[in-house]
């Protein structure tokens, strides 16, 4: 066996590189652990809302959970929902692909242009109170709001997340979050109080 | 609605707690003396107080944190090993062993003698040994990659069954070129192609089924000291089938029988040879 001698240190030396490779790939998983799991409910949340399906819902999660750990290497530390949230986000516009305009390209006073009628077609109020608890009711209202209402007001509203934040996730000035804000609550108000007043009434 | 459009985004941001000290004395002295924007700002607080009072908010469900808790487990890879100092040390008695069994294999087939035995049956020990030490991560690591593209619905980039769409896209995005066979009518119809990594290189994965499984076969250059050895191998409930041609290392791997992975190997080779 004269060839081991010089064989076997080179060996030696690339299974302690492979060692010290493990323990880095566990000390990021350990670092993203902590970082990034506490926000799967929000991750959740927010996939929930934009593909109001479930399983959808979970997909995108998924996704965006594998993406996030991929490129954790260029989280630098800044807030970890608002960071996870931007990725939950794209991985939701990357799977409804063409639909991505929807969200960002279109002026907003041409998406309220056709509000109204979209709103009023799909809504039938009476009977969701009538055979659905409340929360349900307004959950159900909730996802009828178009985007890019809907994801501005959940932002805000579920996660509490600051003009800001939400401008950062949706890539769009702050001002636009303003407007698009006031709007997702008046919307909401024109579906929710008068019933709720009606109620108050009765 | 306010008869003060202009003010309604001041509003919502005093609400929100998002107005500074200017805005926010501004907004308040408005509100002193117009009635539209008070009854705006008790809107907007009613509809807010609505939200805030019911359960709202979605949570992951138990089987999701699960499976997100698995992939970063297997993006973490196998754990760390013991520092070499306690470790074990199998391999010197795995070459020794190896070279062993490589020279009484050549010395029995007699088509060798002399002193040069020795020093080849090391040297092809060594050939022998090195790619095999890695075949364990290696299998891991092919599993969990297969695992993974099933569970997150990323099982591929460009989803095709059109080889000529297939092929193309792989250029550029990784330095050599994998056949891309149609293989339908052998019961292995193409779904489409994949860039994954393995060992921290990037390696083209083509995505085909066989009835309704899934075969990812893992593609990269070979390396220089594999052999051309085929493999075929069962991994933590998985079946991997190795093979070499034209310089590229292939590594079909899936859950089914081994039979039909075998099978899948004759098919792919008899199309690209």
């Amino acid at each position: 066996m004269r060839g081991r001698g010089p064989f076997w240190p080179r060996l030696a030396a690339s299974a302690d590189r492979r060692t010290e490779e493990a323990r880095e790939r566990h000390d990021k998983a350990d670092a993203f652990r902590r970082a990034m799991m506490p926000h799967m409910d929000a991750a959740y949340n927010l996939a929930r809302y934009l593909t109001r399906n479930p399983s959808a819902a979970e997909d995108i999660v998924q996704d965006a959970f594998l993406r996030a750990y991929r490129s954790f290497d260029t989280w630098r530390g800044e807030a970890a929902k608002s960071w996870l949230l931007t990725i939950v986000r794209n991985c939701f516009l990357n799977s409804v692909g063409g639909a991505a305009d929807r969200m960002s390209g279109r002026p907003v006073h041409e998406i309220v242009g056709d509000l109204p009628d979209a709103l009023i077609e799909s809504s039938n109020p009476e009977s969701l109170l009538a055979d659905q608890n409340e929360a349900a009711m307004l959950r159900a209202t909730i996802e009828q709001i178009p985007e890019p209402f809907r994801e501005t007001l959940i932002l805000r509203e579920l996660e509490e997340l600051s003009y800001k934040e939400i401008a950062a996730i949706a890539q769009v000035p702050i001002g636009t979050i303003m407007s698009r804000l006031a709007r997702a609550r008046q919307m909401l108000a024109d579906l929710l109080l008068p019933h709720a007043s009606r109620k108050a009434r009765s | 609605m306010s008869l003060h459009p202009d003010k309604l985004p001041l509003l919502h941001g005093l609400v929100d707690g998002e107005l500074d000290a200017a805005n926010t004395i501004a907004i308040e002295a408005h509100l002193k003396t117009c009635a539209d924007c008070r009854a705006e700002l008790e809107q907007i607080q009613a509809v807010r107080d609505l939200i805030a009072a019911a359960p709202l908010r979605e949570h992951a469900p138990e089987s999701l944190h699960k499976r997100i808790a698995l992939m970063v487990d297997a993006e973490a890879g196998p754990a760390p090993r013991a520092p070499a100092a306690s470790r074990p040390a199998p391999m010197p008695g795995r070459l020794a062993w190896a070279g062993e069994g490589v020279a009484a294999h050549v010395l029995s087939g007699r088509w060798l003698s002399g002193v040069a035995t020795g020093l080849i049956a090391a040297s092809i020990a060594l050939a022998v040994v090195v790619p095999q030490m890695t075949h364990t991560d290696m299998e891991d690591q092919l599993v969990q990659s297969h695992v993974r593209s099933l569970l997150v619905g990323h099982l591929v980039d460009i989803p095709t069954s059109n080889r000529h769409v297939v092929k193309p896209w792989f250029n550029g995005k990784v330095d050599f070129a994998p056949p891309v066979p149609e293989l339908a009518d052998q019961g292995f119809p193409l779904v489409g192609g994949r860039l994954d990594y393995i060992d921290d290189h990037e390696v083209a994965a083509i995505v085909y089924r066989r009835h309704l499984h899934v075969i990812n076969l893992f593609v990269r250059p070979a390396h220089t000291l594999s052999l051309p050895g085929e493999v075929a191998t069962r991994h933590e409930g998985y079946s991997l089938v190795r093979w070499t041609a034209g310089g590229l290392e292939y590594w079909a791997v899936s859950d089914v029988e081994m039979g039909d992975l075998k099978l899948f190997r004759q098919a792919y080779l008899a199309r690209t040879q």
